[in-house]
């Protein structure tokens, strides 16, 4: 188990790395270099060249680069003047956090139940049901939804906030929002699973043991179709950050995906950059820690690797 | 009752073409699947909103009078009514023409990003499973690595330096697209290349261009389909998802995902410039979902029955 | 030996499952018992409905798309034919146990051994769950798997294949039951494994009396372990009998096709092994008369219109055949089928 953990940690920080001399090489390729820009005085111009060292030869610039990032250091903003990209991640980053983990808990046992619902229910009114609810959240993008329900419960009922995020009730919309189409996702595999595992002879077992419905069903069933559930948290990780780009945008929440894309709009190249890394190795990370659930989830991963 | 008599007791013996006899109509693969997917009435919905898109798309520009860029200030923001079907836009354009303008931008983007990713990794995946050895081992362990690194903060960044338009957008998808289907690919081939009917085959004296176009291709062929068909919501997903964040297509240049960002500036006055874009976005996604699930459904070997 | 105690009769059940093009008639009118510690040996071809008997006595089969159409199951004296779910959970696991053909995937893979074995124990005995497990390491080491307190604290993919039956073993005799169902118990193992887990099932049901029904397409293995024999065939039994009868003095041309096709070591002649020709008939449109008519070289007329009768062979020994009639011609039975062909 403990070599598991380390070779998927070897591989992640390796992936990480990979990450970044991609980008760093990508953005150099640009024409010109990233801090020529008219909202640039010549003198930061020049600090900023001399901070990074682009000065010299690029193999140079790229240990510079590294030892610079390895200290936790992404340089300036070029948009907003005197704030480093580690400020204002600093910033960000906790609204961010806070809607994707709101989104995520919405999301993730409400999908897990639907899919049980309609897997429980194969074929009847409710598998049918659950199953539009499910289709719809996969189809429909959640800048819409984001925006179907700003218009129906925040400017036509006025029952929450349009937009910004100072408190509960702000996080209410943006939250389900976001966590929709995992929602759907969630309980498509889910339902899928445990259709799966309904075939299986194990369950046959169970029922040979003369163990009441609920048993089989929740000791059985439930407990060996929700592995693979697992194995994608990693990437619905991956995707809710997607959805965070445009639900911060709609909702003016001040998170990095709202920075991203100003950054994006701004041509605030330093900001992209340090962003771009950041949302890499998190998700990377991420998808670390979801293998090493997974492999203590599972007893035949925990023992064979 | 007939009467038990001498004569009955007549010899007759084995009857072969009784015995050999099958009662029931064969069906081939293709023809099978066929007819599972025609019996799917909601697939069938799907593929009947595909072809009215793709139809509309073509001609409904030439429907109205009205181009997609040819501004109008004096009519900016009207709902839609007798001369402008869906209204009309901040800057006084029609927005039927612009949502089947729109159409062909999103749908050609989605169609074709698709089959790109889709070739480049079938052949990438089939290669690396075909062969196998070192390449295959490269191969996979550059796959793996790729693959960790979050899709859309590469689109994001070949986007921001390539530039925006229909192309680089294209690029980017196929960049980053084929990971998946190659893997998927690849994993087909291999489970297929260990399983007995290629080994008899191969044992009958079947030459590599008969095992490969005979028995490797058309069992992968399900596979990939339904692949391709889920990679096209994604590719017009992503479209409408970069468009909307500002990095996607800039006007007068119209898609679906520009239409959608344009109508949510202004959707607390106008909602319907959101909603139309929305509707449509959603219900093609939708579309594509419900055939890619009928279509696994259909092509699926193991629920033959 | 007619005084036993009859733990289970079947009368004329007929199964059927209902799908997309019409009602497939696996199991077509089959009528037998059971006494107490007795074991009976079900044997047949893939298909031929023996499984879908086994599981519907347990009411395993899916329902829908499977239904009991005719019939009745009688299963100590109670007629267990209409029972609900709820009545059935109070007799599965306690009164009947059941074994199946793949141990690699008939144990839970996220379950540890022990729980698996316990749950049977909790659900019928109402023990505490410390009780159970103490009593599922003692059925461990009942059906002789070694180190049973580690063992019962593993997951099944650290067991082999053998190890896993012997722990499907324990879950269906954890209780006691007075009726055992093994539903090809051995085809998945290796042939020294097989033995071991025949001889084990031996061993317990002498120790706990229960009586088996041993599902299998595999002659060899009904010799050693069954006092009873019926052979199916599409469907329906085509003969029964001790199992002298069925390998001295078989009647049916099936059963001596079957017989042909397994391969002996003892035979002097070195005599070939000979396929049955053909396929079973297809269980949509079952054929009117004999369903083996079709690949039978004896095969009559009378045989393409109508159902053969079982017919009386000689004391408990009944084939379902035209030959056995007073009107039909004599067959000589082929040769090298009826002689010595088990270490009784």
């Amino acid at each position: 188990m403990l070599r598991y953990i380390l070779k998927r940690f070897f591989v992640s920080l390796v992936t990480i790395w990979i990450l970044i001399t991609i980008v760093f090489f990508l953005v150099r390729t640009l024409p010109g270099d990233p801090f020529t820009s008219d909202k640039t005085t010549p003198q930061i111009r020049d600090n900023m060249m001399r901070y990074y060292g682009l000065d010299k030869p690029l193999p140079v610039q790229y240990a510079k680069y590294i030892s610079n990032l390895l200290k936790g250091d992404m340089g300036y903003s070029l948009k907003y003047k005197n704030r480093t990209v580690n400020q204002i991640i600093g910033n960000a980053f906790p609204s961010s956090g806070e809607l994707g983990i709101r989104a995520l808990l919405f999301a993730i046992p409400f999908g897990i139940l639907l899919g049980i619902i309609a897997a429980l229910n194969h074929n009847k009114g409710w598998d049918y049901g659950s199953m539009v609810i499910a289709v719809l959240g996969v189809s429909v993008p959640s800048f819409i939804i984001g925006g179907l329900l700003q218009y129906v419960f925040a400017v036509k009922l006025k029952l929450l906030p349009v937009a910004q995020w100072k408190g509960f009730e702000y996080t209410i919309l943006p939250s389900i929002a976001l966590g929709l189409n995992t929602l759907a996702v969630v309980a498509r595999l889910m339902r899928a699973s445990m259709l799966e595992v309904t075939g299986q002879d194990y369950i046959m077992t169970a029922e040979a043991k003369g163990l009441p419905i609920y048993k089989v069903v929740w000791k059985h069933q439930i407990r060996n179709a929700i592995l693979p559930v697992v194995t994608v948290l990693g990437p619905i990780v991956a995707a809710l950050l997607t959805g965070t780009f445009v639900i911060e945008k709609i909702f003016a929440i001040p998170g990095l995906g709202h920075h991203y894309v100003l950054g994006i709009q701004n041509l605030d190249y330093t900001l992209v950059l340090g962003l771009t890394i950041f949302y890499g190795a998190f998700v990377i990370i991420m998808n670390f820690i979801v293998d090493v659930i997974y492999g203590f989830v599972d007893p035949r991963i925990r023992v064979t690797k | 009752m007939i009467e038990i008599n001498k004569e009955l007791f007549t010899h007759i013996g084995i009857n072969e073409e009784y015995s050999e006899a099958i009662n029931r109509p064969s069906m081939t693969y293709w023809k099978d699947a066929g007819r599972r997917l025609k019996k799917n009435k909601v697939a069938m919905a799907g593929i009947f909103i595909l072809i009215l898109f793709s139809l509309m798309a073509v001609f409904g520009p030439y429907m109205v009078e009205f181009t997609y860029n040819s501004n109008n200030y004096d009519i900016i923001h009207q709902p839609p009514n007798k001369v402008h079907w869906f209204g009309t836009d901040a800057l006084g354009r029609d927005l039927w023409a612009r949502v089947w303008m729109g159409a062909r931008v999103s749908l050609f983007i989605g169609l074709v990003a698709a089959v790109i990713e889709t070739i480049i990794g079938v052949v990438i995946g089939g290669l690396s499973g075909y062969v196998g050895g070192k390449f295959d081992l490269y191969m996979m362990r550059f796959i793996d690595i790729m693959i960790a690194i979050p899709e859309l903060i590469f689109i994001i960044l070949i986007m921001v330096i390539v530039g925006s338009g229909v192309l680089p957008i294209i690029i980017a998808f196929a960049i980053t697209g084929w990971l998946r289907m190659a893997r998927l690919v690849r994993g087909q081939i291999l489970q297929l290349k260990e399983q007995e009917f290629v080994l008899a085959a191969r044992t009958l004296g079947a030459d590599t261009k008969r095992l490969v176009f005979r028995h490797l291709i058309p069992n992968t062929l399900g596979v990939i389909i339904v692949t391709l068909t889920m990679a096209v919501p994604g590719a017009i997903f992503y479209e409408a998802f970069l468009s909307f964040i500002g990095i996607g297509l800039r006007p007068p240049l119209s898609s679906w995902g520009q239409l959608a960002n344009s109508g949510a500036q202004v959707f607390e006055q106008y909602p319907f410039e959101l909603l139309i874009p929305a509707v449509f976005i959603s219900l093609t996604m939708l579309s594509l979902n419900l055939l890619g699930d009928g279509l696994r459904d259909a092509l699926d070997p193991r629920l033959r029955k | 030996m007619m005084e036993r105690e009859k733990i289970l009769e079947i009368k004329d059940l007929h199964v059927s499952f209902d799908t997309y093009a019409g009602e497939v008639q696996a199991v077509r009118g089959v009528t037998f018992d059971l006494y107490k510690a007795e074991a009976i040996a079900i044997v047949g071809e893939s298909g031929c409905g023996k499984s879908v008997t086994a599981k519907s006595i347990m009411k395993l089969i899916p329902m829908p798309p499977g239904r009991i159409k005719k019939g009745n199951i009688v299963f100590n004296g109670r007629d267990i034919t209409g029972f609900s779910r709820k009545q059935m959970e109070a007799i599965r696991g306690s009164e009947m146990g059941m074994i199946f053909q793949d141990p690699m995937t008939s144990l839970s893979p996220t379950m540890l051994v022990g729980k698996q074995i316990a749950e049977v124990l909790m659900q019928h005995q109402k023990i505490p769950k410390k009780k159970a497990m103490e009593k599922s390491i003692e059925m461990l080491k009942m059906v002789g798997i070694p180190n049973p307190e580690s063992r019962a604290k593993q997951y099944p993919h650290e067991f082999s294949g053998g190890m896993r039956q012997r722990a499907m073993i324990a879950i269906a005799l954890a209780c006691s039951p007075k009726l055992l169902i093994a539903d090809e118990p051995t085809t998945a193992l290796d042939v020294t494994i097989q033995a071991q887990i025949l001889e084990l099932m031996k061993e317990l049901k002498r120790k706990i009396d229960t009586s088996i029904i041993l599902i299998t397409h595999d002659l060899g293995v009904v010799a050693g372990m069954a006092e009873r024999v019926m052979v199916m065939y599409a469907g329906k039994i085509v003969e029964s009998g001790y199992i002298k009868d069925i390998f001295y003095d078989p009647k049916h041309p099936y059963t001596w096709g079957l017989l042909k096709s397994v391969p002996r070591l003892d035979a002097e002649n070195k005599e070939e092994l000979l396929p049955i020709i053909g396929t079973p008939p297809d269980l949509f449109s079952p054929p009117n008369g004999c369903a083996f008519a079709a690949r039978c070289k004896y095969s009559m007329k009378i045989c393409y219109t109508m159902q053969p009768e079982m017919t009386e062979a000689g004391p408990g020994h009944k084939a379902a055949c035209w030959l056995l009639h007073s009107d039909s011609p004599r067959v000589e039975r082929p040769e090298g089928i009826g002689r010595s062909c088990c270490n009784e």
